[in-house]
């Protein structure tokens, strides 16, 4: 994965919340091999019925090539499906900010090297009124320093989990982790009990 | 300074630790057809299953419920014999359609004896907190991280908070563990456990039976719970004891002591906890497009207006226009247009008793299906004759499978239907395009098939 750095980008506000994994990526697509995912996200969203565009704010030509997401409560709740993050991942986002995530939803970003920020509410807020205002301005994303900078040049801190930090930052994934630790393991199950790491079907 | 049950469960099964994060030993790892990505991952990076006899494949999201309908879209075809493909591959144990043991994953895994007290398991869905209810740590995970843990048996997590809900005293008559956990998830919001473990605890729980822990550990994650748990006992060991994958002679003994030592210690804290009276749970139903919009079907549909909170009132206005709902409107007036008796939640013998003994001797006014949560399920449902209660109310006995609960294998609601449903979930489009679900208890939606609307089940008992 490619390391995470800097993110100075476009960012479209999303101010629907409770988005579950499934509208962001509808379970009727499937899951196809090697193809972009970025054709379903937020499909019914996006588009009505019979495939025409609903002219949402991802059609709107100031936001084009935005890489982050300015999302809103709960985001990506419900299912654990990874698909969502993919769809996210494909259409080009690699920031997506909210009040509140959806825990399983935002553990799989990382995995994917999307790094998802918790920022109080009011905050989440008062940017997506800017972005929606001022469409097309950009947001500052800076992993090291842990900030997001607002258009209008305001600092906001984030927190993050050492351990990710450190993934997303260098574009290591977990077996990269793991494989420092391989004889860990090994120990591990040679003193878990056979009941457990061998068990017998009747 | 004590520990918690999940303390406890999380040091025993912690191999390392890095940067704040802990890798987890997972004893069982639970999969089903969704797991395709992550075997094709797993192909291209030249990796194999490190633990083939921990590793158990479930084909039930897409199992056709319907005896030789086969499947019903070439998708559903696809992952299915992908799964059974990666399985024989790998040599995994495999219940397929048609096996004798085959099932919905959360309700074979704890029926036989596959997930025991004490363990950590893993599985591609967020229902797997469902496994909870035996004393276990059951994370559901996304595709990396099945990924890692068919080649590593371990996962990277931070170490979680733990919320603790003390439910205290008895449930009243017609009230279930379905309602007990719906009032939970309106009480603390569906995403009111955020970044923690509920733990459930007190005497209602520890009067239920497994069937019923089971019903509330699957629905934690609608609280927005990582997962769910209970701590085991005596009713636990009960249950598993002499299952086809349980230990027996000594390893029994000892599972037993394993047991025992889990109790959380008296002096452990917890990040948060909550406190529920039983005698304040009455028969719930959803009424919006989320678990916490969810009321006793005594009340009302809420109106917007009296709602302070300017984004509140917004989303219950968008909720009440998708479910075409009226605020005020009585729920028990509600019609509703299908019944769904089924999924992880309540598809257990239990919920079909419980379901049957509403319905027999009555007429369905409305079209439904009963889906057994397992092969099992449905022998021991037929030897009982539940079945016949099903299909003398003109309601089809289906087979085994996740089916109508996320309506991805062709059993499906239409566009604007109302359907009374057993599962977990109400997000918009769930049942199907358009389709509006309404959650509540087995019983529950016995009487709403019945009745053809909402219905408070404890008046239809007291008219007969």
């Amino acid at each position: 994965m490619e390391p995470f750095g800097t993110v100075r980008a476009r960012a479209i506000p999303l101010a629907i919340p409770n988005i579950d994994t499934d509208r962001i990526k509808p379970a009727r697509f499937g899951l196809p091999s090697d193809v972009s995912y970025a054709p379903f996200m937020l499909y019914d969203l996006r588009f009505d019925e019979q495939g025409q565009s609903r002219d949402s704010v991802f059609e709107q030509a100031a936001y084009a090539g935005a890489q982050i997401l300015v999302a809103d409560d709960n985001f990506g709740c419900g299912s654990s499906r990874e698909s969502a993050v993919w769809c996210l991942r494909d259409y080009g986002f690699r920031v997506v900010i909210a009040p509140s995530f959806g825990d399983i939803f935002f553990g799989n970003c990382f995995k994917k090297g999307i790094l998802p920020i918790v920022l109080p509410p009011d905050v989440v807020a008062t940017l997506r009124t800017a972005l929606t205002e001022s469409p097309g301005a950009e947001v500052v994303v800076e992993l090291e320093s842990q900030t997001v900078q607002a258009p209008g040049g305001d600092m906001h801190g984030f927190t993050i989990d050492a351990f990710r930090k450190a993934c997303l930052g260098s574009g290591v994934d977990d077996f990269e982790m793991t494989a420092r630790h391989a004889s860990a393991i090994d120990d591990y199950e040679a003193t878990t009990p056979a009941w457990i790491t061998g068990p017998i079907e009747r | 300074m004590g520990r918690s049950l999940v303390e406890k469960l999380w040091d025993a099964h912690a191999v390392a630790t890095t940067a704040g994060q802990t890798l987890l030993y997972i004893d069982r790892h639970l999969i089903h057809e969704g797991s395709k990505p992550a075997f094709e991952a797993l192909a291209k990076s030249g990796r194999g299953v490190r633990r083939p006899q921990q590793t158990f494949a479930f084909a039930d999201h897409y199992a056709p419920t319907v005896k030789g309908r086969g499947f019903t879209t070439p998708e559903s075809q696809t992952v299915s014999e992908a799964l059974a493909r990666n399985a024989g591959l790998h040599a995994l144990s495999h219940f397929g359609v048609g096996h004798p043991r085959h099932g919905i994953v959360h309700v074979v895994a704890p029926e036989l004896g596959i997930v025991l007290p004490g363990m950590t398991v893993a599985c591609g869905d967020s229902h797997t907190s469902t496994c909870g209810a035996l004393g276990v740590l059951a994370f559901g995970i996304g595709a990396s991280e099945i990924e890692h843990v068919l080649a590593m048996q371990t996962l990277w997590l931070p170490p979680p908070q733990v919320l603790r809900v003390d439910i205290d005293g008895e449930l009243g008559a017609g009230v279930t563990a379905k309602d007990l956990v719906v009032h939970v998830i309106a009480r603390i919001g569906a995403a009111g456990a955020l970044g923690h473990v509920v733990e459930f605890a007190g005497s209602t729980i520890t009067a239920l039976g497994m069937e019923q822990r089971m019903t509330i550990c699957n629905m934690a994650v609608e609280a927005g719970g990582r997962t769910g748990i209970i701590a085991p006992d005596d009713t636990t060991l009960a249950y598993v004891k002499g299952r086809p994958f349980a230990p027996r002679d000594a390893d029994w003994d000892r599972l037993v002591e394993l047991v025992r030592s889990l109790a959380p210690d008296p002096d452990a804290t917890y990040a948060r906890r909550v406190a529920i009276a039983a005698a304040d749970v009455v028969p719930m139903v959803t009424w919006g497009t989320n678990p916490e919009q969810a009321a006793p079907v005594t009340e009302h549909v809420p109106d917007p207006q009296t709602i302070g909170d300017a984004k509140q009132r917004a989303m219950v206005e968008r909720a009440l226009a998708y479910m075409a709902l009226e605020p005020g409107q009585l729920l028990a007036s509600v019609a509703i247009d299908r019944v769904f008796i089924g999924s992880c939640t309540n598809a257990r013998i239990e919920d079909l008793r419980a379901a049957a003994a509403v319905l027999r001797g009555h007429k369905a006014r409305i079209p439904g299906i009963v889906v057994p949560g397992s092969a099992a399920v449905k022998r021991e449902a037929e030897a009982e004759g539940l079945d016949r209660v099903f299909t003398d109310a003109g309601l089809e006995w289906r087979e085994p499978g996740c089916s109508m609960c996320l309506a991805i294998n062709g059993d499906l609601a239409a566009p604007g239907e109302r359907c009374a449903s057993t599962s977990n979930r109400n997000f918009e489009g769930r049942q199907g395009k358009g389709a509006r679900t309404h959650l509540m208890s087995p019983a529950m939606a016995a009487a709403a098939a019945i009745t053809g609307h909402l219905t408070d089940v404890r008046t239809l008992a007291r008219q007969r």
